[in-house]
């Protein structure tokens, strides 16, 4: 039962990943690939290059620009969404009034699907006319060129970022706090211990499994977030938001002539990036005598 | 909602003021506002005349001009069509293939079991640059560029990693002794896996089932990389074509964005109350 199962995940994950990886040691692009030109087939002509591709590249200022940006953009919106969502799971884990409404409200822009709130926001950000904008009127404020402006830009694509990311984590946390047994609480509250105490020394250490997995998942997902930045932006003004996804995927598909092998090389870097992250990290968490 | 999670009893010694219950409400109000606004604005210009969709005002001159001009005229229907084909068979496909995964890789121990674990959680980390190429060769060659079995697959290759990889913590929490009483009973391992453990990890099918199509449903890369040519689009490469460098017709966006967003909605809602255990299941026990 096993075997069909490994095969088919080897064959659909597999086989593009070696091809990925041989195309980034070539230089294949557009014009030498393997293609139909009406019915005249023209075989592929690019050649191996060895690492020529991983040179070219990380000898670019280029791909240091992107990869400052990308690691800044992933670490402000991981521990964003983070901070937002476990403040607001605290809230809502209590008995109060319109909780389920709450909770409703806060977990409706994971109903929606990812690009159609983008889309929605580049219409609440549209400069001239924007609501935002006509709202900052209202106060007196000059409009602001939220997505023209390289700072404003990135403070603007980070925002929906945080915004589209807190459910999924209010979700989970909001899951982990419910496994946290009450009488811990009760127990601590008849030591006198007080409010802080008693999120240091049991929210945290209880939420310590899940939010392990969530951040991890959460920056894996933020690195590698291709639709917030392309949708909103383009990358856009210049290369501000281009991040390293973004701009490999702007090498093939975009550019012309398609870059196909160095596209492939930036994404075995990325690849190879995110995989010593995980690896580090998994680590420092064993180190902490986590079972993950 | 149909079910919260029981709440804690309420700690008597421990009364909030009224200051911190107007805070808490103040704090999560503005919250719910926040998450709320940007979906509802959407509605709300969905619902104005065209030259009006950056008005500030309430719907003034109520209107389904948008709707009937993006169903009417434009090919949304077929890009419609699309999507829902793609992303029907993705679902199916995607909840079967990462069910049986999950299922083996909890159940059984072979030779390779932690690498495979491992190579799970890894390929969510493959950006979309490493495959998208290599894909787009691979599905030049077979000339299913265009081709709505071409992001089938494509999509799998997204969503059952971590679909099993969560299959697998729900399957965990379902007793062995199921599964042996099942062998007794003379059915075979398939047998036992699809009549008794499957219905039990319904709620774990409905999380996955839910991730799939929200995954195959909002994917925009491989979309608009593979299929192009307005009849082959699928709704988020079609949606880029009313508002991009060219043209400017928020009207039709919000009408056609409106419509794309209910089923997801809708599946959302339907799947939800899962959702909770759903994740810390996978997620704690992988």
């Amino acid at each position: 039962m096993v075997a069909p199962v490994v095969l088919v995940i080897g064959v659909i994950i597999g086989y593009p990943l070696v091809r990925g990886v041989f195309l980034s040691l070539t230089d294949a692009n557009e014009a030498n690939v393997e293609r139909n030109i009406g019915v005249n087939h023209l075989p592929a002509t690019y050649k191996f290059t060895g690492l020529d591709n991983y040179r070219a590249v990380l000898s670019d200022g280029v791909f240091w620009d992107r990869l400052g940006w990308t690691v800044l953009w992933t670490v402000a919106c991981v521990s964003l969404t983070f901070l937002v969502g476990l403040t607001l799971a605290n809230m809502l884990n209590r008995t109060l009034r319109g909780r389920t409404f709450y909770r409703l409200a806060l977990i409706l822009p994971w109903a929606i699907p990812a690009f159609i709130s983008v889309f929605t926001w580049r219409m609440l950000y549209n400069e001239k006319s924007g609501i935002l904008n006509k709202l900052l009127a209202g106060g007196g404020i000059d409009a602001v060129p939220w997505l023209n402006d390289p700072t404003w830009a990135k403070l603007s694509v980070i925002a929906v970022n945080v915004w589209l990311g807190v459910p999924f984590m209010l979700v989970a946390l909001l899951g982990g706090l419910q496994s946290i047994p009450g009488e811990l609480y009760e127990a601590a509250e008849m030591d006198g211990a007080s409010a802080w105490q008693r999120f240091r020394h049991i929210t945290v250490p209880g939420l310590r499994a899940v939010s392990s997995t969530v951040i991890l998942l959460s920056t894996i997902w933020t690195f590698n977030m291709f639709p917030v930045i392309f949708l909103l932006t383009r990358g856009g003004p210049g290369d501000a938001t281009e991040i390293l996804v973004t701009y490999a995927y702007r090498l093939s598909f975009l550019d012309s002539p398609r870059n196909f092998s160095e596209s492939a090389a930036w994404g075995v870097l990325i690849l190879v990036l995110l995989s010593v992250v995980a690896v580090v990290y998994r680590r420092a968490l064993r180190k902490q005598g986590e079972v993950w | 909602m149909t079910r919260t999670p029981p709440a804690r009893p309420a700690r008597k010694r421990n009364q909030r003021s009224r200051l911190a219950s107007t805070a808490l409400h103040a704090g999560l109000a503005v919250a719910a506002v926040l998450a709320v606004f940007p979906p509802l604005w959407l509605l709300v210009t969905s619902f104005k005349p065209k030259n009006d969709a950056f008005s500030t005002s309430l719907v003034t001159h109520f209107t389904f001009a948008n709707y009937t001009h993006v169903l009417a005229d434009t090919e949304f229907l077929t890009w419609f069509k699309n999507s829902v084909i793609i992303v029907g068979l993705t679902t199916v496909l995607g909840v079967f293939l990462a069910a049986t995964t999950g299922y083996a890789v909890s159940r059984f121990r072979f030779p390779g079991m932690r690498p495979l674990m491992w190579l799970l959680l890894i390929t969510q980390m493959f950006p979309v640059a490493v495959l998208i190429v290599p894909l787009y060769n691979l599905l030049a060659s077979l000339g299913l560029l265009n081709q709505p079995a071409g992001l089938v697959i494509t999509y799998l290759t997204i969503a059952v990693p971590f679909c099993a990889w969560m299959m697998k913590g729900f399957f965990d929490t379902i007793p062995v002794e199921i599964d042996e009483a099942g062998r007794v009973d003379g059915l075979n391992p398939f047998g036992t896996f699809w009549r008794l453990v499957l219905p039990l990890a319904r709620p774990g099918l409905a999380v996955t089932g839910f991730y799939t199509f929200v995954t195959a449903w909002a994917e925009v890369a491989y979309a608009s990389a593979f299929m192009t040519g307005e009849e082959n689009l699928t709704l988020a490469g079609g949606l880029q074509t009313f508002v991009n460098q060219y043209t400017n017709d928020w009207g039709s966006m919000t009408a056609a964005a409106v419509i794309i967003a209910v089923p997801a909605a809708l599946v959302f809602a339907f799947a939800q109350r899962h959702l909770v255990a759903g994740l810390t299941a996978g997620t704690t026990k992988g």
